[in-house]
């Protein structure tokens, strides 16, 4: 029998292997295809060759692919990734499949916080000045995910009034951005509003450099709950029958989805839809075990923002219009593609 | 080794559900049928014995284990807790289920998990469904699966809330065989919530039936399930008949006035 179920289980690993490693290769096609795309009108040899022999094309050329499209691109991948976790472990432990740094209110509680460090000057004591941003993003962000899970435990309250709360928290943290906007001077208010339409645009590589090693220490704790994560799906009584400690599980996963989703916001600013539409893509084709899913939704997720991201590019080379406008056009339709297949495995 | 309780106090919100239950030794290799109408605390006493609700007591112990200091993921090192309330929608394997169950609070090497989901699955009759989605199995092998989640950890105590709600006649006296098999076999202390009497009188070794938060009666069924007691617990008019196999079965006649 172990031979058997040992035997039965193999081919069903190799399929998500295989899976995984199809997205993979067609994250590496959108990013070429994103390199080869924007404004400055560069081939595809003159790319290639300034991504593996630098010294052999002129300055502007190393520039723009160097400086411009390459960490903008990586930026796309992962902060689709971070939000496409955020959105996998928020919906694993509020319980919702409509859960999402996006629709209940935390990117816009970051952005919240940023806008507070930025247009106002307030800032954490003892943090860096240059971390100021960032640190305030991350605080109303949990605090906000803190809430929302207070709501949805200690006072009983059902999932659609969850995502209800959660949408009243974006209009009111929208109404206090638009109060910071009235009182901001010109430059704020400009970086207000390129958070709040999320853009690509100023990414660079520090920021990329940052967002990386976030994702990278989230998602190492991530994995590592992964059983637990996937043991909350069978709800808070059962899990904490089966030797889930669910409000330490719960706690820490709020807190990893804080830290991704506002540092996410901080750099490239709100957007919308991927933290969402990721974890369905990756639940339909993976299924829900959390080793799996995890880094499928992470996965999901950059591929989305990248698409978005060629897909802006394609749109109009001459302005730049927000990847997070492009996202939800982008989105919609794909994931009404994904919801209408069977599920596989 | 027995399950003992004494003076166990729950409160859920401002409502005293058990109201110092107390209960004989309810010793292990048994099943105990837990009766009782609609909110007299049967599930409540099930959640307090796992903890998954806050409760008091001046003595919950399972042989000489103290249960009351321990949080729910440490008591379900001993005792697993299936609650009525079913999953929602999962993208799960049978077989991914089993692993989670395994796995949720110690990892264990890859291939003793196979091997224990083998045993458990074979032991169960599940081990031809290890493969498929568990949200395309019917009622009955769904709980089947449930069961598996509790028993590959190999407890010494399962507490079972209503698991024979929405099973057809055939799927009802498969799961109680099983409990009564497991019990017998593994030492098992198994306390089930039901609301068929006849089921209870047929698989139950022990009755314990409660109202208004506090023990009613317990012992052995034939001795517990009086017509008096069923009177007093259900308020019906009901008489003990006994049946050509040498079973009794419970007949209620009427509803008794308030």
């Amino acid at each position: 029998m172990s031979a058997g179920a040992s035997h039965t289980n193999a081919p069903r690993r190799a399929m998500r292997v295989r899976m995984l490693l199809a997205w993979v290769g067609a994250l590496v096609v959108l990013l070429g295809i994103d390199l080869t795309t924007g404004a400055a009108s560069l081939s595809s040899s003159e790319i290639w060759h300034s991504l593996v022999n630098p010294q052999s094309v002129g300055s502007t050329e190393h520039l723009i692919v160097w400086q411009l499209r390459l960490p903008q691109a990586l930026m796309a991948i992962v902060t689709g990734a971070a939000l496409g976790l955020a959105g996998a472990e928020m919906q694993t432990v509020l319980e919702n499949p409509l859960a999402s740094p996006f629709t209940l209110g935390i990117s816009s509680a970051a952005a919240l916080g940023a806008a507070l460090s930025l247009a106002l000057g307030v800032h954490l004591p003892g943090i860096p000045v240059e971390y100021g941003v960032t640190a305030n993003a991350f605080l109303m962000g949990l605090l906000c995910a803190l809430l929302l899970d207070h709501a949805a435990k200690r006072l009983r309250m059902a999932q659609h009034g969850i995502v209800l709360l959660g949408i009243a928290l974006v209009f009111g943290f929208n109404a206090l951005l638009a109060l910071i906007q009235l009182v901001s001077d010109a430059a704020a208010l400009q970086n207000l509003l390129y958070w709040m339409m999320g853009s690509l645009g100023k990414s660079r590589w520090a920021d990329v450099g940052l967002l990386s090693a976030v994702l990278a220490f989230a998602g190492v704790f991530s994995m590592r709950q992964a059983w637990r994560l996937t043991a909350l799906r069978f709800g808070e009584e059962r899990a904490a029958s089966l030797g889930v400690d669910t409000k330490r599980v719960r706690r820490h996963a709020l807190m990893r989805v804080s830290l991704l989703a506002a540092t996410a916001v901080a750099l490239v600013g709100v957007i919308g839809f991927v933290g969402l539409v990721a974890p369905h893509i990756a639940r339909r084709l993976w299924g829900e075990d959390h080793r799996w899913y995890l880094p499928a939704s992470a996965c999901a997720g950059a591929l989305i923002l990248l698409a978005a991201s060629v897909c802006a590019k394609q749109l109009s080379t001459q302005i730049e219009i927000p990847v997070g406008i492009v996202t939800t056009l982008v989105g919609i339709p794909f994931f009404m593609v994904v919801l209408s297949r069977r599920r596989l495995g | 080794m027995a399950l003992r309780l004494h003076e166990l106090h729950c409160s859920l919100g401002r409502r005293k559900v058990l109201q110092g239950l107390s209960a004989a030794p309810l010793n292990h290799g048994q099943v105990v049928a837990v009766l009782g109408r609609n909110g007299v605390g049967k599930s409540t006493l099930l959640r307090s014995i796992a903890g998954t609700v806050p409760c008091t007591a001046t003595q919950l112990h399972l042989g000489d284990l103290d249960l009351r200091p321990l949080r729910p993921a440490a008591r379900a090192e001993t005792i697993r807790y299936l609650p009525q309330a079913s999953p929602g929608a999962l993208y799960l394997s049978v077989q991914e289920c089993l692993a989670v169950a395994l796995n949720a609070h110690h990892r264990h090497p890859a291939e003793e998990t196979r091997q224990r989901i083998a045993i458990v699955a074979s032991d169960l009759g599940i081990d031809t469904l290890l493969e498929r989605p568990v949200d395309e199995l019917s009622g009955g092998q769904r709980q089947l699966v449930w069961l598996a989640q509790s028993l590959i950890h190999q407890p010494r105590a399962l507490l079972l809330d209503e698991p024979l709600a929405a099973l057809d006649p055939n799927f009802q006296h498969h799961v109680m065989k099983l409990l009564r098999r497991l019990a017998e076999e593994r030492a098992l202390l198994v306390l089930v919530v039901l609301h068929d009497l006849n089921m209870a009188m047929r698989y139950a070794d022990q009755a314990l039936v409660l109202q208004d938060g506090k023990v009613l009666a317990q012992g052995p069924v034939d001795f517990a399930l009086s017509p008096e007691t069923l009177a007093r617990a259900f308020r019906v008019r009901a008489r003990i008949e006994p049946c050509s196999q040498g079973t009794s079965m419970i007949v209620i006649d009427d509803l008794l006035t308030l």
